[in-house]
């Protein structure tokens, strides 16, 4: 009988927290520090784990319960092309900073991480691992698997990579004067990927069309050019 | 809106495909939403309100479909306990660090009118 409920108590378990912290983040909206460090993808998760580890089930259980939110995220995926289509106007006039950004950032992102880690006196494996960190996690778990890093730390940097910049981009915007929704669309695409993207369609549907831009072109940026530079400096 | 659901999970299903046959190793999803892209820019026919809708309340709940794998994160067990303060410091501070680059980066190349507004040194 557990073997039968117990998947769909675990869904519901991340349906019923969500809930919860989506509540807790709309009543905190006016305050804007407040409301960041609450948002649903910071307290969700913190609480969620909190529970398994209380009531001690496994992680996989979970994991394999809330399969369907895996299989939807693919289908989120596919609907971002819509928001980027109706933005598009706005998007191909700025086509050359996007692309020189996009170099940047993208290259900004692995260098940092790398020589970041280098300095906390990260192991060479540890240092393969943290390079794609910016990157959506699908791609990134391809590009590690490709750099021989290891899949499931690179899963958990990713993510929480994308919460961090989720979460402090939109104060970081504040504190740099930056009020342009394209602007804080296209970084946070770049820097936090789809939970950065996720966010970034809570400012503005045109800020969530750049974000959506910035996450697709950085992945596929990122997949192309960093196996070769794990290998310049690897081999 | 059920029409358009189903627009969707045909292009994460011809995604799919394509990543698995190509050999890519851009996910299906990416490409399906790419693939989509494409072919919302070519039809000449007007974006319909079902697909406009599905797609509206697919990304209203983007977040929801993140927490998963945002929990996986608590239950990595594989990070050698001398390695944490590496992970947390280039997670937390290299992701500061090109959040601030980029966007004035970014701010720069855009104010085009007035070239030498000397916000960002490289």
């Amino acid at each position: 009988m557990a073997e039968i409920i117990t998947p769909v108590l675990l869904l519901m378990l991340t349906f019923l927290i969500f809930s919860l912290a989506f509540w807790l983040y709309g009543i905190n909206k006016s305050r804007p520090v407040i409301s960041s460090l609450l948002h649903p993808l910071v307290t969700t998760p913190i609480l969620v784990s909190a529970v398994l580890l209380l009531i001690n089930i496994d992680y996989n259980d979970y994991r394999q319960a809330n399969q369907p939110l895996f299989f939807l995220l693919g289908t989120a995926t596919v609907a971002l092309a819509i928001p980027l289509h109706q933005q598009f106007h706005h998007i191909r006039s700025l086509t050359k900073p996007l692309l020189l950004t996009l170099f940047f950032g993208a290259s900004f992102a692995v260098i940092t991480a790398l020589s970041i880690a280098w300095v906390f006196g990260a192991t060479p494996e540890t240092l393969i691992s943290v390079a794609p960190k910016s990157v959506t996690t699908p791609i990134a778990l391809g590009i590690a698997e490709k750099i021989n890093g290891e899949p499931g730390l690179t899963a958990g940097i990713v993510v929480f990579t994308g919460v961090i910049g989720a979460v402090l981009g939109p104060l970081l915007f504040r504190w740099l004067n930056i009020s342009d929704d394209r602007i804080k669309g296209f970084v946070l695409g770049i820097c936090a990927h789809g939970v950065g993207t996720a966010r970034a369609f809570e400012v503005s549907g045109k800020c969530g069309a750049f974000s959506s831009l910035g996450l697709g072109l950085t992945g596929a940026i990122t997949a192309m050019i960093l196996p070769w530079i794990i290998i310049y400096l690897f081999k | 809106m059920l029409k358009g659901l189903f627009v969707l999970l045909l292009f994460q299903g011809i995604g799919e495909a394509v990543s698995h046959y190509s050999g890519l190793p851009i996910p299906g999803p990416v490409i399906g939403m790419i693939l989509l892209f494409v072919y919302l820019q070519l039809s000449s026919r007007e974006l319909s309100i079902g697909l406009g809708d599905a797609a509206h309340f697919m990304i209203r709940w983007l977040s929801l479909m993140f927490v998963p794998a945002c929990v996986g994160f608590f239950f990595l067990t594989n990070i050698p306990t001398n390695q944490w303060l590496a992970v947390i410091g280039v997670i937390v501070l290299s992701t500061l660090v090109t959040m601030v680059i980029t966007a004035l980066l970014m701010k720069y190349l855009m104010a085009k009118p007035k070239p030498l507004t000397p916000e960002v040194e490289q």
